[in-house]
């Protein structure tokens, strides 16, 4: 089975993060990326599918020269070759866009499954997955907690509210959503940190890919951010004095008061 | 002179860091309170190629720089120091010697389970007598037939009961003073040998260290590495390696204490404002970030010259070591200090951090050992 995994690079969940001068995206210079989170597991699971049969594992990727990082990462832990759409004209994108030259990527590979992660840990739209299976004329699965190989397709188990599960059957090829959780993801050996450096990294533009370059990237885009704010600060809460007894009283009252729990 | 680490070293500290803090970090408190061996994390280890860092591909293992093996050792030992002294040993004073000194049967035999990771092993140089002063050497071998049989007592091993290879010090020739020294590859299940009760000790509490006793231990003439009266050249190279690496263990450590040092110093308030803005924390941590990163330095140094040249790296490794060792004493030091009554609990990270640091200016050769060597060196030229 031929498999693509899309991956992204995202702010370090950890990292401190200040809103840009025009408000429109954070100042992403001097934070540290790692790949997201999701990602890892979809990795992980075309890296499974791979090893019980047999293939390859394409890792791909849209992003500035920075985002060159994360498919390091996915070639070390044991994707076979990669492909970063670090052109300019792919950058700044909204999902749309991105989807676009992801999707003109993907045809390339003609793959049997596409991986996704179930949302980016950035902007959280969970959107670019969906809009690319429609761009590819492939069915979709969103929120995958387990993908099984079936004499026609895949059978994927889709998370719901409160430990539910949808179970879907899907024609190959198609494109997968997957949930943190499904697998437990591998770290990169240090083999695989060595046999990175000698695995394909390709880097095509529009041109290559036959795509117009005002379709993609910012230009490409139909969503655009204008106002990015912090949240404000929780007022701080109410701290009770007095004797232990009063305290306990007063404390009652309010919790009566305000959530009905007594 | 470059000093950033390659794409790869950097891919791989991201990749032992991550290692680190997922896979060791979670009961790195339990395991120092109940004394308890991290077997399957150090399995895991093994998995990723940490046990076999620095012996090339051929022999199972990952075929490092010494520049990547100081780097993850550092990673390591931010997190779990216990964890990185027994890599440490295994790497440096086990593998190591077996591939530079050993014969094709003796690798293929011990040399690649070690470097694949899936066992551990130790070194067994020191003797009640025979610390600092390691040539006073009383363990004796005896060719008998086609065995030696040894005799004596080693203490202090590191890896003892979890480790299923040694490499045995011991006096061949008691008549030729220095020349009569040889080295062995002994394993655990040869008849004579035992493992004494494990120590009590102060830190590194999830590292296993116990006696080792030779009671006409039976081993073949095929185990003897290298030549017979090789000297002291064995242990003292693979000592190099493993200074390299207590000097690395060392940065590991003070970071770790450092960071939680910063942290709580951004978190605590005294009269008004967090601790990090008194002057008098400031400054200590302003003098514990320079003294990791001087540490850190000296230690990439060293591992870099032994890259170049592995006879040569004596006198560099030695600073490294005693620079990098005294180093993570005062770090840890300072670090209880800016924690104030919290840093004297169980609680806090700091004080297994201060546990642990103590070992590092002591084993695989004493502070003072460490400025023999370099005032040696020095005063030669
Ligand atoms: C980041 C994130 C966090 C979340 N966190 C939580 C959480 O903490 N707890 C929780 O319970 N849930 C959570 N959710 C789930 C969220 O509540 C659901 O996504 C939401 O209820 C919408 O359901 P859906 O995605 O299945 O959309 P759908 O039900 O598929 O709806 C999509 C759109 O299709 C149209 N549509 C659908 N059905 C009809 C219809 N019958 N008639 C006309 N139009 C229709 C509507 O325009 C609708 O907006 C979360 C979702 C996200 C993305
Ligand atoms: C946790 C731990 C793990 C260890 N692991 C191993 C291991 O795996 N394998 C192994 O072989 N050994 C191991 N050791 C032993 C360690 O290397 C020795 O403890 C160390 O070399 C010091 O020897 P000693 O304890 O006999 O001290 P001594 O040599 O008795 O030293 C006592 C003091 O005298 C000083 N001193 C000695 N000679 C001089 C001199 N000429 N000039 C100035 N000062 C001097 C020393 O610096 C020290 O301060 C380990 C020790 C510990 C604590």
């Amino acid at each position: 089975m031929k498999i693509v995994v899309c991956v992204k690079q995202v702010p370090d969940s950890d990292a401190a993060l200040a809103v840009n001068a025009d408000r429109t995206w954070i100042v992403d210079s001097g934070i540290n990326f790692e790949l997201n989170p999701y990602d890892r597991y979809a990795l992980e699971e075309a890296l499974r599918i791979k090893e019980a049969g047999e293939g390859e594992v394409v890792a791909v990727s849209l992003g500035p020269a920075r985002a060159a990082q994360v498919l390091k990462t996915c070639l070390a832990t044991g994707a076979d070759r990669a492909i970063h759409l670090k052109d300019e004209a792919f950058q700044g994108g909204d999902p749309w866009a991105n989807a676009q030259a992801l999707a003109a990527a993907i045809r390339t590979v003609e793959p049997d499954l596409v991986l996704c992660g179930f949302q980016a840990n950035d902007d959280t739209l969970a959107q670019t997955p969906v809009l690319l299976a429609e761009m590819l004329g492939m069915p979709h699965a969103t929120g995958a907690m387990k993908i099984e190989k079936t004499d026609t397709g895949v059978r994927v188990a889709r998370e719901l509210e409160a430990d539910r599960r949808e179970v879907v059957d899907l024609p190959l090829p198609a494109v997968i959503t997957v949930q943190t959780g499904i697998n437990e993801p591998r770290y990169a050996s240090i083999k695989g940190i060595m046999a990175a450096k000698r695995k394909e990294m390709k880097t095509p533009g529009p041109a290559d890919l036959g795509i117009d370059p005002s379709q993609v990237g910012a230009a490409g885009s139909r969503l655009r951010f204008f106002d990015l704010a912090v949240p404000p600060k929780k007022e701080g809460g109410e701290v009770l004095t007095g004797s232990t007894e009063e305290i306990a009283v007063a404390l009652v009252k309010r919790i009566r008061e305000n959530t009905g729990v007594l | 002179m470059d000093f950033r680490l390659n794409d790869e070293q950097e891919m791989l500290r991201q990749m032992v860091a991550d290692f680190a803090d997922q896979v060791l970090a979670p009961e790195v408190m339990k395991r120092d309170r109940e004394g308890s061996f991290p077997h399957a994390e150090i399995a895991h280890a093994g998995e990723l190629g940490l046990l076999g860092m620095i012996v090339p591909e051929e022999w199972g293992g990952s075929g490092l720089d010494t520049v990547s093996y100081a780097v993850a050792l550092m990673e390591i030992a931010r997190v779990c120091p216990s964890s990185a002294v027994t890599l440490s040993v295994s790497n440096s004073v086990c593998a190591y010697p077996i591939w530079r000194f050993g014969n094709k049967e003796q690798k293929e035999r011990y040399l690649r389970p070690l470097a694949s990771g899936k066992i551990i092993g130790g070194f067994c140089l020191t003797e009640p007598q025979a610390g600092s002063d390691a040539t006073n050497q009383k363990t004796r071998a005896v060719r008998q037939g086609d065995h030696y049989v040894l005799n004596g007592t080693k203490v202090w091993v590191t890896n003892a009961h979890v480790g299923k290879v040694f490499i045995v010090i011991a006096v061949t020739d008691p008549q030729a003073a220095r020349g009569g020294i040889s080295a062995f590859i002994v394993t655990p299940d040869m008849p004579g040998f035992s493992f004494s009760i494990k120590e009590e000790k102060m830190g590194l509490r999830a590292s296993c260290t116990s006696s080792v006793v030779l009671d006409d231990c039976q081993v073949p003439v095929a185990n003897l590495l290298g030549k017979e009266g090789d000297g002291m050249r064995i242990p003292l190279n693979a000592l190099d390696g493993g200074r390299i690496g207590i000097a690395a263990q060392s940065v590991g450590i003070a970071t770790g204490a450092y960071e939680e040092a910063v942290k709580y110093a951004r978190e605590r308030t005294a009269f008004g404002k967090p601790i990090a803005q008194h002057q008098a924390i400031a400054f200590q941590i302003a003098d514990c970030a320079t003294e990791i990163d001087a540490a850190r330095l000296l230690t990439l140094r060293a591992a870099s010259r032994r890259d170049e040249d592995h006879d040569g790296v004596g006198p560099e490794a030695a600073m490294a070591k005693l620079y990098a060792s005294e180093m993570c004493n005062r770090v840890a030091y300072k670090a209880v200090q800016i924690h104030g009554g919290y840093g004297y609990s169980r609680d806090y990270p700091v004080e297994r951090f201060y546990r642990d640091a103590r070992v590092t200016s002591l084993y695989e050769g004493t502070s003072e050992v460490q400025r023999i060597v370099i005032s040696r060196a020095v005063l030669a030229g």
